[in-house]
């Protein structure tokens, strides 16, 4: 503490006081590259930094504090620190910053890392690091952090003297916040961030080998409008991508003025409104029945922003096999990687749609439109509505009910993270925050936190539900501490059913219900006493009847971080479920019960 | 899935520190054969010329170059295997002799317009420079004479200018 960030400690309540005056960057002359650093952050327009101070760093923290522009958000782990800084991006569609250490430090962001790699996060992570002359001695404290991070970065940075830091700086953010957006690494030696150099406000800079495609290739474009009209069943898939690129308006457009259903990947929920008609549900390997048969039968597949991952298409042999594929990224790399592509358009899905729509002649769909409402009528989403024991997908659409789908949700990873995708009535991109592509668990309470921190930074207000099981809450649980300390109003649903309850289903379903080491419950603490002891509410649900009213008490909670344990049913499954190896029609659904 | 056919891709990017693991990280990391690798300077102050020899189906190879572009220092990827190109390797074999079988190792020299740079009273060791095949083909010659040790430099390639047409 006593960096220059005025905090009064009292209460747990822990608030940095804003004194931020608008920036104006003056050329300095002759000062320590922590200085520049620090200025060409604010050039950024950063606001908020993640992270732990440490040895390497102690130069860095100092200027920070007497700089005095940024919050700095100390966090309990620096897993914790690189999770809210994704989560801040997710949300905000600004790049998180990071801040750690070197050696231990760096190596406890590599799961953060990995997740925002995985899921096109734009994130930059500042690492300390031993002296120049020191690297490669074994030092204290001393990893190499560009060689462990290097196949999850979108790309990293060593700075080797006090004058290029600006210029460094610049180009991370262009390259996390640009493209596809990713991680980027800065790896700071200590004595390069105290060594002198001049600093000097600069304009953006261009990287030589790095130039996003923006724009379609008009041919193509036209190739696909010409084959969306002719088209008799079409489908939309679309993914994180629409999200990123902020797409989901024109997305809505295609989807409505042309009469074309939607479904979606995990990372594209949001993007179109769940209570639409045209809506599908999301598909793949627990999609919906309606989702997963209509690409099955499709005769054109409109992918935006989704890269065909094994978890949508099932046995990819047998996936959409009578579709032509229209593919919209902006990788290229993904256009045809998993699944034969008929008219691959590389570009920036928003860009593309914008000159795609005028393009398409609404293409006769109507006996198409009407077979899908046939599916979802005969095979809808199933749990037992009225069973005297708690259901895990009640939890979600009630809160779905009672939010209106206005929230914005977290989740983490498992069984939850998929009743959330089934069960939430999702309106607004940027509305599900997920690990989607890495599967992190641990992922969705320091992420929620991040997501608070970017609505106090200027994002838009909604209420936070993190929805996380049992398991991954006990993975980063430490974080509750931050968000008390911070008295961000995230609220936190724990479904918790006592097991590791995707690793319990599989034992069920392909194990011989042998649950190795799947069983929480016999160690699990008391989940509400945990909240009240790191200075949460702690509530916990155990009937079907106190959902409701304990959903409203937690969403009015004023005083910082709610806690609900949420006792649900461990015997329950996520249905459907397309088995490891199947085609996507070849579903498990839910039993229905017996009337 | 195609068949496998060998590839020599040409990269120019830019002499970043991180540049080089970079690139060797991103075979390794996704299961990409390496049959060769060789960097240096190109024409260019600050750049580097790296010539690859990989082998995959069109879809692998597909993938590779891609994955190259996407790298943020790489300035230019170029599958020379289409087109035209010279291609040179050259090869260090330093070959066990007596003096039965030198005048025979010098005679297969000759043939493959290598030289001899450097000799002991029990070895030679020989230079030879050309395609891969060629350096293959010297290598196999040698061999049973008893090779002791091989140092090759791994294919260096540019396109062709000039085809012939007028």
């Amino acid at each position: 503490m006593g960096m220059g960030i005025e905090t009064s400690i009292g209460q747990g309540d822990i608030r940095t006081r804003d004194h931020r005056s608008p920036v104006e960057l003056e050329p300095i002359y002759d000062v320590s590259g922590a200085e520049i650093l620090v200025r060409a952050l604010a050039e950024q327009g950063v606001k908020t930094l993640f992270g732990i101070p440490g040895g390497a760093v102690l130069g860095l923290a100092d200027a920070i504090g007497r700089f005095g522009r940024f919050r700095w958000v100390l966090t309990k782990h620096e897993q914790g620190a690189t999770h809210a800084a994704d989560g801040y991006a997710r949300y905000s569609g600004r790049v998180g910053v990071v801040l750690v250490t070197s050696g231990p430090g760096s190596t406890n962001t590599v799961t953060g890392i990995a997740t925002a790699y995985m899921d096109s996060s734009p994130i930059v992570v500042l690492t300390g690091q031993v002296p120049l002359p020191m690297v490669g001695n074994d030092a204290f404290q001393e990893v190499d952090t560009i060689g462990v991070t290097r196949p999850i970065t979108k790309h990293s940075f060593l700075l080797r003297s006090a004058g290029e830091i600006a210029e460094t700086v610049r180009k991370a953010f262009y390259i996390a916040g640009s493209g596809r957006p990713g991680p980027v690494v800065i790896d700071m030696p200590k004595d390069v961030l105290a060594a002198h150099a001049d600093y000097l406000p600069g304009e953006p800079v261009v990287v030589r080998g790095y130039k996003p495609k923006i724009f379609g290739h008009a041919h193509q474009i036209s190739r696909a409008a010409e084959r969306i009209s002719r088209s008799r069943r079409p489908v939309l898939y679309i993914g994180g991508g629409v999200v990123a690129s902020g797409a989901s308006e024109w997305v809505r457009r295609l989807a409505i003025e042309h009469q074309i259903p939607v479904t979606s990947t995990l990372m594209g929920l949001g993007a179109f409104p769940t209570d639409h008609p045209l809506w599908l549900g999301m598909l793949g390997m627990h999609g919906t029945y309606a989702a997963n048969m209509a690409i099955q039968m499709a005769d054109v597949i409109i992918a935006v922003g989704a890269r065909f991952d094994d978890r949508v298409t099932g046995r990819v042999a047998d996936f959409a096999p009578a579709a032509d594929i229209i593919h919209i990224d902006i990788d290229s790399s993904v256009i045809g990687r998993n699944v034969q592509v008929d008219i691959p358009i590389v570009g920036d899905a928003r860009h593309v749609l914008v000159d795609l729509v005028p393009l398409v002649k609404t293409p006769d769909s109507r006996e198409w439109l009407e077979q899908i409402q046939r599916w979802r009528a005969e095979h809808p989403l199933w749990y037992d509505r009225n069973s005297d024991v708690l259901k895990p997908q009640l939890v979600i659409e009630k809160l779905g009910e009672i939010t209106d789908g206005e929230a914005v949700i977290v989740t983490d990873v498992g069984q939850h993270q998929m009743w959330t995708a089934q069960f939430y009535r999702f309106k607004h991109p940027r509305t599900m925050i997920t690990s989607g592509g890495l599967g992190t668990m641990g992922f969705g309470l320091p992420a929620a936190i991040g997501v608070a921190v970017a609505q106090e930074d200027g994002a838009p207000r909604r209420p936070i539900v993190a929805i996380v099981g049992d398991g991954g809450f006990q993975m980063t649980m430490e974080e509750l501490i931050t968000a008390a300390a911070y008295r961000l109003p995230v609220k936190i649903f724990v479904i918790n059913n006592g097991y590791l309850g995707m690793v319990r289903q599989w034992q069920e379903l392909f194990f011989g219900r042998r649950y190795v080491a799947s069983e929480l419950f016999r160690a699990n603490p008391d989940i509400a006493r945990v909240a009240e002891s790191m200075g949460a509410l702690g509530m916990r649900v155990e009937h079907p009847g106190e959902v409701q009213e304990a959903i409203e008490k937690a969403l009015a909670w004023d005083r910082g971080p709610v806690v609900v344990d949420f006792r649900v049913d461990p015997r329950e499954n996520v249905f459907p479920m397309v088995p490891a190896g199947a085609a996507l029609h070849e579903m498990i659904e839910a039993k229905p019960s017996e009337e | 899935m195609g068949e496998m056919k060998e590839h020599t891709i040409s990269v120019l990017v830019e002499q970043t520190f991180d540049a080089l693991p970079r690139i060797a990280g991103l075979f390794s990391g996704r299961g990409y054969q390496i049959d060769s690798i060789s960097v240096g300077e190109a024409e260019e102050p600050g750049m580097a010329r790296m010539t690859i020899v990989t082998r995959g189906d069109d879809g692998v190879i597909e993938q590779i170059t891609k994955q190259l572009n996407k790298i943020v220092n790489v300035v230019k990827v170029t599958d020379l295997t289409y087109e035209p190109f010279v291609e040179r390797e050259l090869a260090l074999v330093k070959v066990t002799a007596t003096q039965s079988t030198r005048s025979e190792i010098m005679q297969i020299v000759n043939i493959f317009r290598a030289k001899i740079v450097d000799i002991s009273p029990k070895t030679l060791t020989v230079e030879c420079t050309g395609s891969r095949a060629k350096v293959q083909a010297i290598i196999g010659m040698l061999r049973p004479f008893g090779i002791r040790e091989i140092s090759r430099t791994g294919s260096v390639a540019l396109r062709r200018e000039f085809r012939g047409e007028t």
